[in-house]
């Protein structure tokens, strides 16, 4: 094993297949615990409906069947690119592709102020560890921790959107005129050659996208003083030091560069947080992504759609994972793929 | 998913996976883990705090549960420290707490410190009364996946030799795999809302997500502390298994799993509220700070800010607490930032050894 581009592709093409079976799991995993606990959610789907009509939706869904064969017929049509139907019998798949650039869209715009805010910060503290920046960075992202997502997200929503003008809802203020080919709000803006709708998308960004940030900012934050501190009384620094290099030049090319390589890594375990916070915090901004449609879908006894999102979410974290990796070996060059 | 612990070097591994802290190699009984904790509480005012809030929330969640019983019993009169009926309606609606509106009177009126909602129910009263169930659940959670989850860990991690240890092991790995697969949150959500959408449901929904994490955790440190020269060494001395576990491995395990446990039990309080928010947790007479959240800003009373920022300092408050106590076990607990640490405080308690063998370790 050593770092060569063969050894890379190896490496990727192991973690992909290991993919293969915990799919397979969760999949499984999520058939059956939605299926054992709730065998026939036609009632609640139709709370209201007559008996016939109830009969008639058992017979439809095929929630009479045996466990085995419906999983059957689940499963062969998942291998198949059929990804089931929702209660309302629209095809699952189609919704939940639509959905996927638009978090796309907001998870890296939070990613982007995550790195930019939680990397000066971690500087900062580390810098003046023990000492009041410190422990006034520490609060303050620990605050982001201890804030639940949906109360950060409501008081950015009913607080700071109308004091400050930005738009609490959905990802244009009006129906754009244009289509929408890559489901990405400011990029279908500007491949129509539309300021107005740009500048108004990336309005509607600002909030959620900050919402999601601050939440996580903490992880990054945290990670860059760890690791500075870390480094700080490696000799390396110390000879720099006495090399006379400015203490700025120490900090930024020496010190902050081998610690982004810690910070890197965490930046993919931060993607399962990520991914769930955008559950609530897209149903409370209205943006139609991937955590609005797991959210109706979970709350409404959507089984297709909820398996359909979790297929997503785990591959989604895998490759956030695989990237991650990726990068600390790009970075570390210590590091063998293996 | 990669194993974090042995296959890499050791700058890869999150924080907890370094090698075992200093601690065990002074080797000296539960008791010194104590001190040791206790000393750490007060090299950081920011730790200290956090502590001093647990404690606080915890016996005031105590006092709430058992003195209206208690004096039942004693006095034949329940006195409890509500100072109303949370459910109890009066004609005192949407009363501003006296803090909220500038110039702040004096001497304040203490009659609603929170205020009132919509139908006069006093806010306080309905934060407080939240607190022993979210504090609860929390803890009982927390303890409850760090049992399954750790003896799962460690079944993984110690006996994981022979054909019959590895295929154990191995399933108990790749359970753990599909499980950690799932984003937290989407699990406990799904979870709660197919099993039945009530509190035991939500029970049941936290405990499944969070499991997973403590195999990870314990299986990383138990193949850590199992290659440390001291285990083999126990064994030829003839220490039985038992004993190499409970001295050795489990003594080991103590410090990480308290910081993670404390930082989990913030979380869990989070992501019950939150499915309380949803309104799958709690039926809406029980106050639960979730619930009021997401009933109290569905009222969309736009100058009524208090009713959602009580619940919310409330949840706010009680998770920086177990946070900051985390967080400040977690970076002195952490030998790597722990060299650090004791470099800048200049602690006189306990000077670092020039060669210790976390300095070799981790410079490999």
């Amino acid at each position: 094993m050593g770092r060569s581009l063969g050894d890379l592709v190896f490496f990727v093409g192991r973690r992909l297949l290991e993919l293969i079976p915990v799919l397979l799991g969760v999949v499984v995993l999520t058939f059956l615990f939605t299926h054992i606990a709730v065998p026939d959610p036609c009632p609640a789907w139709y709370p209201h409906a007559k008996p016939p009509v109830i009969a008639a939706c058992r017979t439809f869904f095929g929630f009479g069947q045996p466990l085995y064969v419906q999983f059957e017929k689940y499963i062969v049509g998942l291998l198949q690119g059929n990804w089931g139907i929702d209660q309302s019998g629209a095809q699952v798949f189609p919704l939940i592709a639509a959905g996927i650039p638009e978090t796309l869209e907001l998870v890296l715009a939070s990613l982007a102020i995550m790195i930019v805010f939680g990397i000066a910060l971690g500087v900062i503290a580390a810098q003046y560890s023990g000492r009041w920046p410190d422990h006034l960075i520490r609060v303050f992202y620990l605050s982001g921790w201890a804030a639940p997502t949906y109360l950060a997200a409501i008081l950015l929503a009913i607080v700071v959107g109308p004091t400050f003008g930005f738009p609490t809802g959905g990802v244009y203020s009006v129906n754009p005129p244009f289509p929408q080919p890559t489901h990405m709000s400011i990029l279908d803006a500007m491949l129509a050659g539309n300021p107005t709708f740009t500048v108004d998308a990336i309005a509607h960004l600002i909030l959620p996208a900050t919402a999601l940030a601050f939440l996580n900012l903490g992880i990054i934050t945290r990670m860059t003083r760890t690791s500075m501190l870390e480094i700080l009384p490696m000799d390396f620094v110390k000879g720099s030091r006495m090399k006379g290099l400015s203490e700025s030049r120490v900090l930024y090319r020496h010190v902050l560069r081998n610690s982004l390589i810690t910070t890197t890594t965490v930046l993919g375990f931060t993607a399962s947080g990520l991914l769930s916070s955008t559950v609530v915090v897209e149903e409370i901004f209205r943006w139609p992504g991937i955590g609005k449609y797991s959210f109706d879908a979970i709350v409404n006894y959507n089984f297709s759609g909820t398996i359909g999102v979790v297929i997503v979410f785990a591959i989604a974290v895998v490759f956030a994972n695989l990237i991650a990796d990726i990068l600390y070996g790009v970075l570390d060059p210590r590091v063998e793929w293996r | 998913m990669v194993d974090p612990v042995p296959e890499r070097p050791s700058t890869v591994a999150p924080i907890s996976s370094g090698p075992p802290a200093p601690l065990a190699r002074r080797g000296g009984g539960w008791s010194e883990v104590l001190q040791e904790s206790l000393r750490t509480l007060a090299s950081n005012p920011l730790t200290l705090v956090g502590f001093l809030l647990v404690v606080f929330l915890i016996i005031v969640s105590a006092v709430l549960l058992v003195l209206p019983p208690l004096t039942e019993l004693l006095l034949r009169h329940a006195y409890t420290i509500v100072p109303y009926d949370p459910n109890g309606i009066s004609t005192a609606t949407l009363v501003a707490p006296t803090w909220w509106t500038w110039p702040l009177r004096f001497p304040p009126d203490m009659s609603h410190i929170f205020g009132t909602d919509e139908l006069g129910r006093d806010i306080f009263a309905r934060v407080l009364f939240a607190l022993p169930l979210d504090l609860g659940i929390g803890m009982f959670v927390t303890l409850l996946s760090v049992a399954i989850g750790g003896g799962l860990g460690l079944v993984a991690g110690f006996w994981d030799e022979g054909p019959v240890g590895r295929g154990v092991s191995t399933v108990i790995m790749r359970v753990t795999d599909i499980f950690l697969a799932f984003p937290s949150l989407v699990l406990a959500l799904a979870l709660a809302a197919i099993l039945g959408r009530n509190l035991n449901a939500t029970l049941i929904a936290l405990t499944a997500t969070w499991w997973p994490y403590y195999v990870r955790i314990v299986r990383g440190e138990v193949l850590v502390i199992k290659h440390q020269g001291y285990i083999p060494a126990a064994r030829i001395a003839g220490v039985s298994e038992a004993r190499i576990v409970w001295r050795h491995v489990l003594r080991n395990l103590l410090e990480p799993l308290t910081v993670y446990a404390t930082l989990d039990i913030g979380s869990v309080i989070v992501t019950f509220s939150t499915i309380a928010f949803v309104g799958i947790a709690v039926p809406p007479n029980i106050p639960e700070w979730g619930s009021m959240i997401a009933y109290y800003q569905g009222l969309f009373y736009p100058s009524a800010l208090w009713l959602v920022l009580a619940p919310g300092l409330a949840i706010f408050v009680t998770v920086l607490g177990f946070s900051l106590l985390g967080d400040g076990l977690r970076d002195v607990l952490d030998p790597r930032t722990r060299r650090a640490f004791a470099r800048e405080t200049r602690s006189s308690t306990s000077p670092e050894p020039a060669s210790s063998p976390l300095a070799a370790a981790s410079e490999e």
